[in-house]
C-alpha cells in the first residue's frame, strides 16, 4: 500500500492549518462576545455525534476476510463503554477495555 | 484577605491534573505511530502530522480515508469535521482566556487537545477562582505533559511498529481509546441518544462512499442531541429548572 507523497503532504499542510483555525476560532476573532444559544446548542453534541459514527464500522462491521463481527473487539468495546459510563473516567475505561481484549486474545488466539 | 492562587501554583496544579491523562494519550499516539507506519508514512511524515496537527482522530480519521484512495479534498473536509468540537471548545474557553495576549491565545489554540480543554474547563467552573493569569498558568499546566507524550508515543509507534507481532490486536486499540472517551460524556439523555443516532445512521449509510455518511450521520445526531435537550428542557417540571 503507497500513497502519493504529495496528497500526504498536502493533507497534513491542509489539516494543520485547519485544524489552528477551529481552535483558534473563537477565541482568537469572536473575543469575548457569547455565542447564540442555539449554536452552543449544536456544538455541545459535537463529540458525541462524530465519534460514535466514525468508529462504529469498525466495531459493527466484519473485519476484512471475514463474514461477522470480530466477538472479541465487540466485548472489549463494550467493556470500555460500560467502565466509561460507569466510573465517568476514561483512564479507567481504557484499562478496561485494554484488559479484555488482552485477555480475550490471549484465551481464543491459541 | 488575599486567596489568589499565583500562577506558578496554578501550572503545577494543571501538570497534577492533566498527569493521569497520559496514560491515555501515550497508547494512543502509539497506535497513530504504528497507523501510520502501516498505511505508508515515514518517520519524519507521521511525526509532521502529529506536531503540526495534534488532533489523533482527525489523523487517523485522515489516514483511514487516504488508504481507501478517497479523494484529497474529501480527506480534508472529513477530517476537519471531526475536529468541529474544536471550535466549540474555543467558544467555552473564550471567557476565560479571551483577555490573554493574541500570541498566548494563539499557543492556546494550538494545545488545545480533548484533555486539555476537558481538565481546564472542570477546574474553572469548580474549585476555588482562579485569576485570568492563573487560568492561562493552569492551561499550560495541563498540556505541559500531555502534549509532548503525544509527540513520543506517536515516535515510538512510529520506529517500533513494524517489530510489533501480527497477532497483538492493535487495530482494536483504536476504537478502545476513542470510545474510553465517549463513555463519560454520556451525560444526559440528549448526549445518549445523539451517539446513538450518530451509530445508527453511519452503519446505515457505511455504504456510501468517501465516509459521506459520517457526515449525515453527525450533522443528524448534533440536530438529535439539541432537540433531545430542549425537549427535556421543556418537560422538566416548573422550579426544577436551575
Amino acid at each position: 500500500m503507497t500513497l502519493d507523497q504529495t496528497t500526504i503532504w498536502i493533507v497534513i499542510v491542509a489539516l494543520a492549518f485547519g485544524t489552528f483555525a477551529l481552535r483558534f476560532s473563537f477565541l482568537g476573532l469572536v473575543g469575548r462576545r457569547p455565542l447564540p444559544p442555539w449554536a452552543l446548542r449544536l456544538l455541545r453534541y459535537t463529540p458525541v455525534a462524530v465519534i460514535p459514527g466514525l468508529m462504529a464500522p469498525q466495531i459493527f462491521l466484519p473485519l476484512e476476510g471475514q463474514s461477522s463481527p470480530d466477538p472479541v473487539r465487540l466485548a472489549a468495546v463494550a467493556v470500555t463503554l460500560a467502565v466509561g459510563v460507569w466510573t465517568r473516567n476514561a483512564v479507567w475505561a481504557m484499562l478496561g477495555g485494554a484488559a479484555t481484549l488482552g485477555v480475550l486474545t490471549l484465551a481464543l488466539g491459541v | 484577605m488575599s486567596t489568589d492562587i499565583a500562577p506558578p501554583r496554578a501550572f503545577w496544579q494543571g501538570v497534577r491534573n492533566g498527569g493521569p491523562f497520559i496514560l491515555i494519550v501515550a497508547p494512543f499516539g502509539l497506535v497513530f505511530g504504528v497507523v501510520a507506519g502501516e498505511a505508508g508514512l515515514d518517520v519524519w511524515q507521521t511525526m509532521a502530522f502529529s506536531v503540526a496537527v495534534i488532533a489523533g482522530a482527525a489523523q487517523l480519521t485522515a489516514l483511514q480515508l487516504m488508504t481507501d484512495q478517497a479523494p484529497t479534498l474529501i480527506v480534508i473536509i472529513t477530517a476537519l469535521a471531526v475536529n468541529t468540537r474544536m471550535a466549540m471548545y474555543s467558544a467555552s474557553l473564550t471567557p476565560h482566556l479571551g483577555g490573554a495576549s493574541v500570541w498566548q491565545r494563539a499557543a492556546v489554540a494550538y494545545l488545545m487537545v480533548d484533555q486539555a480543554y476537558a481538565v481546564s474547563i472542570l477546574r474553572y467552573e469548580q474549585g476555588p477562582p482562579l485569576s485570568p493569569r492563573a487560568k492561562l498558568a493552569f492551561y499550560f499546566g495541563v498540556v505541559f505533559l500531555i502534549c509532548p507524550t503525544w509527540y513520543l508515543g506517536t515516535l515510538m509507534g512510529a520506529l517500533v511498529g513494524s517489530q510489533i507481532p501480527d497477532w497483538v490486536p492493535i487495530g482494536a486499540a483504536v476504537p478502545i481509546a476513542f470510545i474510553a472517551l465517549i463513555g463519560p460524556m454520556l451525560r444526559t439523555l440528549a448526549h445518549v441518544a445523539a451517539a446513538f443516532v450518530s451509530v445508527v445512521v453511519a452503519l446505515g449509510l457505511a455504504f456510501l462512499p468517501y465516509s459521506l455518511g459520517l457526515l449525515v450521520a453527525a450533522l443528524a445526531a448534533m440536530a438529535t442531541g439539541a432537540l433531545v435537550e430542549v425537549w427535556t428542557a421543556r418537560n422538566r417540571p416548573e422550579g426544577d429548572a436551575s
